[in-house]
């Protein structure tokens, strides 16, 4: 079986400046696949142009169609789904519109049974479903941002630095819900500077350096590789990249 | 001055009032999901407006067939930007909205011109044939613009705004006219005295805002709408397409213009270029309100009426001028209260 998201030498730009250089890089079903690097490595620059914000040279294929021609909106109801790093909530209107609109390409019979899950997922959300959206903690804009996207039965979900910003109880709360994901049949595309811990729960890895791949494999033998941990994900012994 | 005179000049502004409100509420509204400063409003007054006259005259409308030519652009356009990636669906949505429906209403408007109809016949056409028109401007001149900048956008809505004076000047001739009362008949109420007429505005007007206010709370257009005036990327990112939002902003827009026209008509004599100057003052109702705070407008725009009511009776010649003064303070400390506006980035 093919993998689900292909992405085949990829170059993005900001006017003359490539900020993506030929990157290649494949998502399988049922699959966690994480990109780690350092701050401006490109990891956000490349999930935005596989999302179709940004224009990308090069070939991007998923659940086996040509993503080329296809505006972000089209590729959100084909099931890619993406958490952007700023979370872009409707910050103005209460949880649960947030969420009912991430069901806007599904029909209404299945959106009802979607939100049931994301509250099942993310119990606070439903504490707080009246409360409006930019009034929430940074860590409940997040699930609340991942609820949204989930409400519209992504198969592919691409998270940009979930943990950004949060308290390390609610970055593990985070991971053990995108391993959850996992489970339920959801592939994550996951971009983190938080290495160690994304490196924990994915199943690949690429390493990306100033807009390239310099490493990739499986991500239990990049945790391993000491040499790796020092040279390109910024951390000696375990516990030191945590901000 | 006595109570009485004062009393009827309260309720003469709240009148014009209602008007500029919903028209300052369509502004908003537009400006909230397009960035498009929307200077042709006073355009789908006027056409609204004159083209129920007409109707009701027995006169054959020109709007209609600007309608039509409009939609053939407009599909036009939509063939030409999926040229690549032509499928039969769209090819027949796009020619059954675009060229289909003002084809049939052309042929209905032809048919009930000849005859002089009733007045709901003459309303509901002119309702249709300027939504159209806004509809189809849309696609036509905002669409491709959409991800340019705001002043991009309200240069070419000058550009539709002078388009569409002229129009109207080759479609209803220099001449004012006036169209029957939706509803004829008053009544005196102490000093008083309402006509049908003017509680039809104050009627349609409420419904209007209440109808609106359920739309956006209650409705997922509504909120779809509401969530792309917020946070357009997040919008996109839940599947919403800027353009759906866009339409449904125009078409909404058009019809309150239109509406607002028709309301107006009976009351005062319209001439192709009144409505300019009516929707300058939703527009400053609009400004008032910062383009963002529905409540503000609403009041700002009830003020803007009584203002103009009392400077009518008071230096009726520098009426326009007093209004417009309004808007110099309000921007002064707008301006003082947010020293730094950036241009929204995306």
């Amino acid at each position: 079986m093919s993998a689900l998201l292909s992405v085949t030498d990829a170059h993005v730009a900001y006017g003359k400046v490539e900020a993506v250089r030929s990157v290649s890089l494949e998502v399988g079903q049922n699959q966690i696949v994480t990109i780690v690097g350092a701050n401006g490595a490109g990891k956000t620059t490349l999930l935005s142009a596989i999302m179709g914000i940004l224009p990308l040279k090069g070939r991007v294929t998923f659940a086996g169609q040509d993503l080329a021609r296809l505006d972000i909106e089209d590729r959100v109801a084909m099931g890619l789904g993406l958490v952007p790093e700023h979370r872009e909530l409707f910050v103005t209107m209460n949880v649960e519109d947030n969420l009912e609109l991430g069901a806007f390409r599904i029909e209404r019979s299945r959106a009802k049974a979607s939100m049931e899950r994301v509250y099942t997922l993310f119990p606070r959300l439903k504490e707080r479903r009246k409360q409006l959206a930019g009034t929430l903690s940074g860590g409940e804009q997040q699930m609340l941002a991942m609820g949204r996207a989930l409400m519209g039965e992504p198969k592919l979900l691409m998270l940009d630095e979930p943990s950004l910003g949060l308290a390390p109880i609610i970055v593990a709360d985070i991971f053990r819900i995108v391993t959850e994901l996992r489970t339920a049949g959801v592939s994550v595309l996951l971009v983190e500077q938080n290495a160690q811990a994304a490196l924990k729960i994915a199943d690949q890895a690429y390493v990306m350096e100033l807009g390239e791949f310099v490493l990739s494999g499986k991500a239990s033998d990049i945790a391993a590789n000491e040499r790796v941990a020092a040279s390109y994900l910024g951390f000696q012994h375990e516990g030191a990249s945590v901000l | 001055m006595n109570t009485t005179i004062m009393l009827f000049l309260v309720q003469d502004g709240i009148t014009n009032g209602a008007i500029y409100a919903l028209l300052g509420l369509a502004l908003v509204l537009v400006f909230a999901v397009t960035r498009v400063i929307l200077i042709p409003q006073g355009e789908f007054v006027t056409y609204g407006a004159l083209t129920y006259a007409s109707l009701a005259a027995g006169q054959m409308p020109g709007t209609a067939k600007l309608a039509l030519a409009l939609g053939i652009g407009a599909c036009a356009f939509d063939l030409f930007v999926a040229r690549k990636a032509l499928h039969g669906r769209l090819i027949l949505r796009s020619v059954l909205t675009n060229i289909v429906l003002p084809s049939i209403v052309l042929a209905l408007t032809i048919y009930f011109a000849a005859q002089k109809p009733p007045v709901a016949i003459c309303i509901a056409l002119s309702l249709v044939i300027v939504a159209m028109i806004g509809l189809y401007l849309y696609r036509i001149a905002f669409q491709p613009l959409a991800h340019t900048s705001v002043l991009v956008l309200l240069i070419a809505s000058v550009g539709v705004h002078l388009a569409l004076q002229g129009l109207g000047l080759l479609f209803f001739g220099a001449e004012g006219q006036r169209g029957p009362a939706v509803l004829s008949g008053a009544f005196t109420a102490g000093a008083l005295r309402f006509t049908g007429q003017s509680i039809t505005v104050y009627a349609i007007t409420i419904a209007f805002i209440v109808g609106l206010w359920l739309f956006f709370g209650l409705t997922l257009y509504g909120k779809a709408l509401r969530a792309t005036a917020v946070n357009r990327l997040g919008a996109r990112l839940a599947g919403i397409r800027t353009t759906l939002s866009g339409q449904i902003a125009f078409l909404l827009a058009s019809v309150i213009g239109a509406l607002s026209g028709i309301m107006i008509v009976p009351i005062t004599t319209l001439y192709y270029d009144s409505g300019f100057l009516i929707g300058l003052k939703g527009f400053v109702a609009a400004i008032i309100g910062g383009l963002v705070s529905y409540p503000l407008t609403a009041v700002a725009a009830l003020v803007v009426g009584i203002v103009e009511a009392f400077s009518s009776f008071y230096a009726s010649n520098y009426k326009e001028v007093i209004v417009f003064m309004l808007l110099i303070p309000v921007l002064l400390l707008r301006s003082l209260a947010a020293p730094a506006v950036e241009e929204e980035k995306d």
